[in-house]
C-alpha cells in the first residue's frame, strides 16, 4: 500500500515546523548567542559626516583604556593591503578609510576589548579631524558638471557615473512610438528602504594558529559566497576557510554582502590570536549596510486607442551610494529590470539605465527584491495605471487586454525574457471577485458625495525567479547553481544538507517534505542542516526567492538518485530484476505480485548489510542543479483603502492578494511568506523611507526614523490561490518568498491614487504618508521625491 | 579581566565598582556582580546566558527584548540590571515546564506565528502578559497589545491568531 | 548601545534621594521609569556621573480623586495605571484619552506620567495634557516643598524648572469647575512614532456652558504651546459650531510649526484645526446624546 503523502508529511502537507521547536523555547542560535574561549568584542567608529578628507585620527587615548586589546585604523589596514576590498559588483570599497570618508556612518576604525561596553568607551576616545567636502545626495548633484568626485581613488573614474545600460529594441520601439494613438509619460521613484532584518549583523571570527584554519560564525545568506570572497580578500587558503552561518534572524537579501566588519573581525583575530566577535547595532545596520531601491523612473508607454499596448520606453537612473556593491548577477548592471512587462504581450521594449555614485551607504540590490525586480514591477504597475486613467479604459480590462494569454507560453517577451506558464486572467478575476470589484465604482461615486475618499488600487505581475541558469547568470563569476547532498542511514532514517540557507524560510520542514515525497520516509524522519561550509555542498546562498527553484530541484534529484540506487537494491531483494519493479510512495513492488515488495527502509538496511553485486555499499548521494530557466510565479495583488480627507491618513479596508507559485510544498509557510511580503509592500508604500538631508545627514538610521509598522498598523490579508505547475521544475514549484513585496507596493499606491483621481493628481510617489496625500488632494498636484530634510530637521 | 558579567566571583572583582544584586530569574535567585551601567537584557544573555532574549534595536522600538518584569512586560534593554536586584524576571526560557510547552509557545508552533524566531520570545511574553489580563481578547486587543514588538517576517496576521489559540486553550484549560 | 560608567544609588526615602542629588551638584539625574532616560544614556546623549534611581521609594505609586475632586499623580505612577484606571476614566477625559497613546504598551508598563513630563520632550504627550489641565507640579526640595504650575514647569526642550536638587513628586490636576470634559488627538504614522501633531483639550462644563477651558498642543512648535487665545473663545460659551470653528481658527494661528519630512506647517497648522474641531465636536455631541 502507498503511503498517505500527508500523513508523511510529503507535498502539500501544512507541516508544523521543525525550527519552532527551538525558536519557541528561547534555543535558538543565533551568531550573537555564540560564545567561545577567550572571545573578544569589536565596536566600530563610524564617520559623522558624509564627505570629508580625514587629516588625522588619533587613537592613542583609546590604547589608554583598561580592557582594550587592538585599536584598528585604516592606515594598519592598509600596511596588511586589507584598506580595500573588492566588492560582488567587480568595484573596491573601502574596509576602514583611509583618505577619505564618503558617506556618513562609514566604518573609520575599530576598537578590540574585553566587552562591547569598554570597546564603545575606547571608541568615544578616538579623535579623527575631518575637511568636509560638498557632499552628494541624489543622481543630480552626482551628475552636475562642477560635482566633486566621490570615488577620487579610482583610476578612469573621471565622474559620479557608474555604467550605462540597455537592453530591448531601441528601432523596434521608437517605431511603435512614432505609431501609437496616445502615449502615457511617468515619472517615479522608488525611494531608499531597507531589508532591516531585526538581528543585525555581525560575525565571530577565529584563528586559530595551530591549526592555521580560520572559521567565522557569521550573518550571512551565502556562506559558500563568503568563503570564496574571504579566499580572495584575506589570501588564506580557500580549504582553510569555515564559513557557520548558524540561525539567522532574517535576512531580506541584507546578510548578502561582505560588509567590513566581517573582514576586520577576522583581521583582529588573526592579530589577538583569540575569537573576535563583532555585533552591529541597529543604527550601524540601517546607516551602513545593504539597502534596496532608490531608482528613478523616466517611464512612457506606445498605445492604441482601443487600449493594446504598443511599445515601452524605461530610463532609470539609479543611486549606488559610495561603491558599487550591489549583489546580483554580473551581466545585468540594474538588476531584472527587464523582467519589466512580462505578464504582457507587448511588441518591443528598450530600458536604457545609468547609475550613480553618491555620498550615501553602498547597495541598491536588498530587500526581498529579486535583484530589483520590485522596482520593474512597481514601474510596470504604475505605468499601467497611469496608462489606463490616460486612455479611460477600466483598470482591470486594461490588463485583461495585454495579458500574454493562456495559450501563447512558452512566450518570449520583449527584453528577451521567456516565460513558461500562467494563467493571469483567471488570477485577476478571483482577486476582483474577492476584492468586490463589480460595484465599486457606483459604491465609489456614492462616497464621494458623502466626502469618503474610497479606492481600489491593482497590481498584476509575473516575475524570475530562481536565479539561475548558468549561460546568464553568475555572481563574480561564480555559476548561479545549487546543492544537495542525502545520506539514508541503515534504519532509513535521513540527513540532508543543502547549498542554501534559511533565515526564516523554514528550510528545515520543506525540504524534508520533497524527500517524503520523493521516497516515502515520513518528513520527521529527514534532519536538514545548513549553512556550515565545511559540511554543506557548495552552494549560492538564499536570496531573490530561489532556493525552491534551485536547491529545492536539488534535493528532489538527489532523493530520485537514491530511489534509483534503491531500485535496484529492491530488484536484489526480491530476487526479480528491475524491469519488473514498480515504486509506489515509500515501497517498491513486483508488478506481477503486488503484495511482494520492501519498502525503502528495507532497502536501507540493505545497502548496508546485504548488497547486490556490483553495487558500490551505502546509500548516499549529492546533485548540482542547474536550472534550464527560471521559474514564474505570477499574481494579482488587490487593495481597497479608505482617505481621510482632512489629514491624508488611510486605512486599508481590504486587501487581497492572488498567488501562483506552482506546487505547494507547504501551504502554511507558502502564506506565511506572502503574508510577511504583503506588509512590507505596505510598509514601503505607507511609511518606510530612507532619505538625506543637503549635508548627507541620513534621516532613518535608527527606528524613531525608519518606521516600520507594527501589528496595529498593518492590515489583515485575504489569501487565494492559482496553481499552474512550473513544466520544467522537477517538482513543479515556483520561488514565493518575495512576490508579495514585488507586487504588493503598486496595489496600495495605485489604490490610494484611484481614490483621489478626482483631484487629478496622477502620482504621489511612495511613501504616502498622510501630509503628502493631503498635500495632493489640496492641490491637485502630483508630488515627486522624497519628503524634503533641510539639516537640523 | 572585567567582572561585567560574571556570577559571584570568589575574589573581589577589579576597581571597578560593581553592586551584588540577586534577581530571581524563572523563579531561581540568581546573585550577580554587575557593573550599574548593565542593561538587564546584557544580564540576562551575558551573565546568565539565557540567550533567548533578544536585542534587535538601540532606540527601544523593536521590543525583542521584552521579558516580565514582576508580571508586566518591560524592554530589557531598557532597564538597568541594578534595576532588578529583588525583583522576578521571567524570560522565554520559563515559559515552558519540565515536561510542557506553555500554551503559547503550542499556538506560535500550530498557528505558523514565527519565520525566522527573533522577534517570538518578546512576542511570546508580551502575549502572556495580555493573556493574564485578559484571557478572552478580540483581534484588536491583541494587535494594540502587542503594538510595542515588531515582526518583519510574518506580518502579524498569524501571529494574533497564535495568541487567541493559546487564549482558547487556555480558558479550556482553566474551566 | 552601551551607557558609559555612571554611580548608582537607590534611596528608601524622597528626603535621601534629595540628599544625594544636593551632594553630586547637578551631575546626578533621577531614574524613575527609564523609558527616556535610559535610551539616552546608551545612545551617550546623557552621560551622569550618577544615577539615583527612585523606584524603592515606597508610597508614590498611587493616583487619586480627592473629595475635592483635584487629581493627585504620584511619581511612580506608570502610564499605563493611567490607561487601565476606573478613577481616570470615569474622573479626567483628557488624561484618558491620551493615556494610551504614549509611546506603546511595553514602555507604558515602566514609564512614568511626572517623570515623562520631567523629561520635557517638547512633543511630549502628557506636557499638553497638563497645559490644557492647568496642572501643577510639586518638587520637594532640602528646604520642603513647593509647587510649579506646569505653564511655568519646561524652560525649554529637555529643560525643567527644578533646581538641581529638586525631585518632583507629584502632579496635580486642579479639580474642575463642573463637569471635566475633553479629549486627546495625535497623529503619529505608526504606535511609537513621534507625533507629526497632537492637541489636548480641557472643558469644565457647567451644563452646556464652558466654565474653563484649556487647549495645548505638541509637534507645532519648538515647546508645548498653550493656546490660550484659544481657550478664551470658548470660555462662558457653549459648544456650538460657531464656536467651535472660531476655536479651531485660532488654534491654528497659535501654532507655529516647522516644515519637516513629517510635513510643511501649513499641513501640520490644518491637522491641530482639525484635531481641535474633532475634539469639540465629539464633546458637543456626546453632550446632546446624554441630555
Amino acid at each position: 500500500m502507498a503511503l498517505d503523502e500527508i500523513k508523511i508529511g510529503g507535498l502539500g502537507a501544512s507541516r508544523r515546523r521543525v525550527e519552532d521547536n527551538r525558536f519557541i523555547r528561547g534555543k535558538g542560535q543565533y551568531v550573537d548567542d555564540i560564545v567561545l574561549p577567550g572571545m573578544l568584542h569589536m565596536e566600530i567608529l563610524r564617520s559623522p559626516v558624509a564627505h570629508a578628507r580625514i587629516k588625522s585620527i588619533d587613537v592613542s587615548a583609546a590604547w589608554e583604556i583598561p580592557g582594550v586589546r587592538l585599536v584598528l585604523t585604516g592606515e594598519m589596514m592598509a600596511a596588511r593591503n586589507l584598506a580595500w576590498m573588492p566588492t560582488l559588483s567587480y568595484d573596491t570599497q573601502a574596509v576602514l578609510a583611509t583618505d577619505k570618508v564618503r558617506f556618513q556612518g562609514q566604518e573609520v576604525a575599530a576598537v578590540i576589548a574585553d566587552d562591547p561596553y569598554i570597546a564603545k568607551d575606547a571608541c568615544q576616545k578616538i579623535v579623527v579631524e575631518y575637511e568636509m567636502l560638498p557632499a552628494i545626495v541624489n543622481p543630480n548633484q552626482a551628475k552636475a558638471a562642477n560635482a566633486p568626485l566621490i570615488r577620487d581613488d579610482k583610476e578612469n573614474q573621471p565622474t559620479n557615473k557608474i555604467f550605462d545600460w540597455e537592453i530591448g529594441d531601441k528601432a523596434g520601439t521608437d517605431k511603435a512610438f512614432a505609431e501609437a494613438d496616445k502615449v502615457s509619460k511617468i515619472e517615479l521613484h522608488y525611494p531608499r528602504s531597507h531589508p532591516s532584518p531585526l538581528e543585525s549583523c555581525g560575525s565571530i571570527a577565529d584563528f586559530n594558529r595551530a591549526t592555521g584554519k580560520l572559521t567565522v560564525y557569521m550573518t550571512t545568506q551565502a556562506p559558500h559566497i563568503i568563503r570564496a570572497a574571504v579566499a580572495m580578500v584575506a589570501e588564506l587558503p580557500e580549504h582553510m576557510i569555515r564559513i557557520v552561518s548558524p540561525d539567522l534572524g532574517g535576512g531580506f537579501g541584507n546578510k548578502v554582502p561582505v560588509y567590513p566588519g566581517y573582514v576586520i573581525s577576522i583581521l583582529a583575530s588573526i592579530l589577538t590570536e583569540r575569537p573576535v566577535k563583532w555585533i552591529e547595532d541597529k543604527s550601524g545596520n540601517l546607516i551602513s549596510t545593504g539597502f534596496g531601491r532608490d531608482v528613478y523612473l523616466e517611464g512612457e508607454m506606445a498605445l492604441r486607442k482601443d487600449g493594446k499596448i504598443l511599445g515601452v520606453r524605461m530610463h532609470t537612473i539609479s543611486d549606488h551610494g559610495a561603491f558599487y556593491a550591489d549583489a546580483q548577477p554580473s551581466k545585468f548592471k540594474i538588476g531584472l529590470m527587464h523582467s519589466a512587462f512580462a505578464c504582457y504581450d507587448i511588441p518591443a521594449a528598450h530600458l536604457t539605465a545609468t547609475g550613480y555614485y553618491t555620498n550615501k551607504a553602498p547597495g541598491g540590490v536588498a530587500y526581498r527584491c529579486s535583484f530589483r525586480v520590485t522596482e520593474a514591477m512597481f514601474f510596470q504597475e504604475r505605468m499601467v495605471q497611469a496608462a489606463a486613467d490616460d486612455l479611460g479604459i477600466d483598470q482591470a480590462e486594461f490588463r485583461r487586454m495585454n495579458f500574454v494569454k493562456d495559450d501563447m507560453f512558452p512566450y518570449r517577451t520583449a527584453f528577451g525574457f521567456l516565460t513558461d506558464s500562467g494563467q493571469y486572467a483567471k488570477c485577476l478575476d478571483i482577486g476582483l471577485e474577492a476584492i468586490g470589484y463589480k460595484n465599486f465604482k457606483a459604491e465609489q461615486e456614492e462616497a464621494r458625495k458623502r466626502g469618503r475618499l474610497l479606492g481600489i488600487g491593482i497590481s498584476t505581475m509575473t516575475e524570475p525567479l530562481g536565479a539561475g541558469n548558468s549561460r546568464e547568470y553568475d555572481i563574480i563569476g561564480i555559476k548561479m547553481f545549487d546543492s544537495a547532498e542525502l545520506r539514508v542511514h541503515m534504519t532509513g532514517k535521513a540527513l540532508l544538507r543543502t547549498g542554501a540557507k534559511s533565515q526564516g524560510q523554514g528550510h528545515e520542514t520543506t525540504w524534508a517534505q520533497i524527500v517524503a515525497h520523493e521516497l516515502g520516509i515520513p518528513a520527521e524522519d529527514v534532519v536538514v542542516e545548513e549553512g556550515d561550509t565545511d559540511t554543506a555542498p557548495f552552494g549560492m546562498g538564499t536570496y531573490a526567492s530561489r532556493s525552491t527553484p534551485v536547491a529545492g530541484a536539488a534535493v528532489a534529484m538527489v532523493a530520485r538518485k537514491i530511489r534509483a540506487k534503491a531500485r535496484k537494491i529492491a530488484a536484489h531483494l526480491l530476487e526479480v530484476s528491475e524491469e519488473d519493479i514498480e515504486w509506489e510512495l515509500g515501497r517498491f513492488y513486483v508488478r506481477s505480485n503486488q503484495e511482494r515488495g520492501v519498502t525503502i527502509q528495507d532497502c536501507a538496511l540493505a545497502a548496508y548489510s546485504n548488497m547486490p553485486d556490483g553495487l558500490e555499499p551505502g546509500l548516499e548521494n549529492n546533485a548540482y542543479y542547474d536550472p534550464p530557466n527560471l521559474t514564474w510565479p505570477f499574481a494579482a495583488y488587490i487593495a481597497k483603502v479608505e482617505i481621510d480627507p482632512e489629514t491624508g491618513v488611510w486605512d486599508v479596508l481590504k486587501m487581497v492578494a492572488v498567488d501562483d507559485c506552482g506546487v505547494r510544498i507547504n501551504p502554511m509557510i507558502v502564506e506565511g511568506q506572502i503574508m510577511g511580503g504583503l506588509t512590507e509592500a505596505y510598509a514601503m508604500a505607507s511609511m518606510q523611507y530612507i532619505t538625506f538631508d543637503e549635508e548627507g545627514n541620513c534621516i532613518g538610521s535608527n527606528f524613531m526614523d525608519y518606521l516600520l509598522p507594527t501589528a496595529w498598523e498593518t492590515p489583515g490579508f485575504e489569501l487565494h490561490e492559482v496553481v499552474t505547475p512550473c513544466p520544467h521544475h522537477p517538482i513543479g514549484a515556483k520561488g514565493i518568498g518575495e512576490c508579495a513585496t514585488v507586487g504588493g507596493p503598486a496595489a496600495f499606491v495605485n489604490a490610494v491614487m484611484n481614490a483621489i483621481h478626482h483631484t487629478g493628481v496622477r502620482n504621489v510617489d511612495m511613501p504616502l504618508m498622510p501630509n503628502r496625500v493631503y498635500e495632493a488632494i489640496q492641490t491637485g498636484k502630483d508630488i515627486s521625491g522624497m519628503p524634503p530634510v533641510k539639516s537640523g530637521d | 579581566m572585567t567582572s561585567l558579567y560574571d556570577e559571584v566571583a570568589p575574589t573581589p572583582p577589579s576597581d571597578v565598582p560593581t553592586r551584588r544584586i540577586t534577581v530571581s530569574v524563572n523563579g531561581e535567585p540568581r546573585t550577580l556582580d554587575v557593573e550599574p551601567r548593565l542593561l538587564l537584557a546584557h544580564m540576562l544573555r551575558q551573565g546568565l546566558k539565557l540567550t533567548g532574549t533578544h536585542t534587535g534595536c538601540d532606540t527601544t522600538n523593536c521590543g525583542a527584548c521584552t521579558v516580565l518584569f514582576d508580571g508586566r512586560p518591560i524592554k530589557s534593554c531598557t532597564m538597568l540590571a541594578v534595576q532588578a536586584d529583588g525583583h522576578e524576571v521571567e524570560t522565554v526560557e520559563g515559559l515552558a515546564s519540565a515536561s510542557e510547552l506553555h500554551p503559547i509557545q503550542e499556538g506560535f508552533k500550530q498557528e505558523h506565528g514565527l519565520h525566522c524566531g527573533f522577534c517570538t520570545p518578546g512576542m511570546m511574553l508580551a502575549a502572556k502578559a495580555l493573556l493574564d489580563k485578559n484571557n478572552n481578547p478580540t483581534e484588536d486587543e491583541v494587535r494594540w497589545a502587542l503594538s510595542g514588538n515588531l515582526c518583519r517576517c510574518t506580518g502579524y496576521q498569524n501571529i494574533v491568531k497564535s495568541v487567541l489559540w493559546a487564549a482558547e486553550k487556555m480558558r479550556a484549560e482553566s474551566n | 548601545m552601551y551607557p558609559s560608567r555612571f554611580g548608582y544609588e537607590s534611596p528608601k526615602s524622597v528626603a535621601e534621594a534629595v540628599a544625594l542629588l544636593d551632594q553630586f551638584g547637578g551631575e546626578a539625574k533621577v531614574l524613575a521609569g527609564g523609558q527616556s532616560l535610559v535610551p539616552m544614556l546608551k545612545l551617550r546623549f546623557a552621560a551622569p556621573e550618577m544615577l539615583i534611581d527612585i523606584n524603592n521609594i515606597e508610597g508614590l505609586q498611587y493616583h487619586r480623586v480627592d473629595p475635592d475632586g483635584s487629581i493627585h499623580i504620584g511619581a511612580l505612577c506608570r502610564h499605563e495605571d493611567l490607561e487601565f484606571s476606573d478613577v481616570i476614566a470615569k474622573n479626567q477625559p483628557t488624561i484618558a484619552a491620551a493615556a494610551h497613546l504614549v509611546a506603546d504598551p511595553i514602555v507604558r508598563t515602566r514609564g512614568t506620567f511626572v517623570g515623562s513630563i520631567c523629561h520635557a520632550d517638547p512633543q511630549g504627550d502628557w506636557a499638553a495634557a497638563m497645559i490644557a489641565l492647568d496642572g501643577r507640579i510639586v518638587a520637594q526640595g532640602p528646604k520642603g516643598k513647593r509647587e510649579i504650575a506646569m505653564k511655568n514647569f519646561v524652560s525649554g526642550p529637555f529643560q525643567n524648572a527644578l533646581a538641581f536638587n529638586e525631585i518632583a513628586v507629584e502632579a496635580i490636576i486642579p479639580a474642575p469647575k463642573g463637569v471635566a470634559r475633553g479629549g486627546y488627538l495625535k497623529l503619529e504614522r505608526r504606535v511609537g512614532d513621534f507625533a507629526t501633531a497632537s492637541v489636548a483639550v480641557s472643558l469644565d462644563m457647567v451644563g452646556d456652558t464652558i466654565a474653563r477651558a484649556g487647549i495645548a498642543l505638541a509637534g507645532v512648535g519648538g515647546h508645548t504651546i498653550d493656546a490660550t487665545d484659544a481657550a478664551s473663545v470658548l470660555v462662558g460659551k457653549k459648544l456650538t459650531a460657531e464656536n467651535i470653528a472660531a476655536a479651531a481658527q485660532a488654534v491654528a494661528a497659535a501654532a507655529d510649526p516647522r516644515t519637516d519630512h513629517r510635513g510643511s506647517s501649513d499641513y501640520k497648522r490644518h491637522i491641530v484645526q482639525t484635531f481641535v474641531s474633532r475634539i469639540l465636536t465629539g464633546i458637543a455631541n456626546s453632550s446632546q446624546k446624554a441630555a
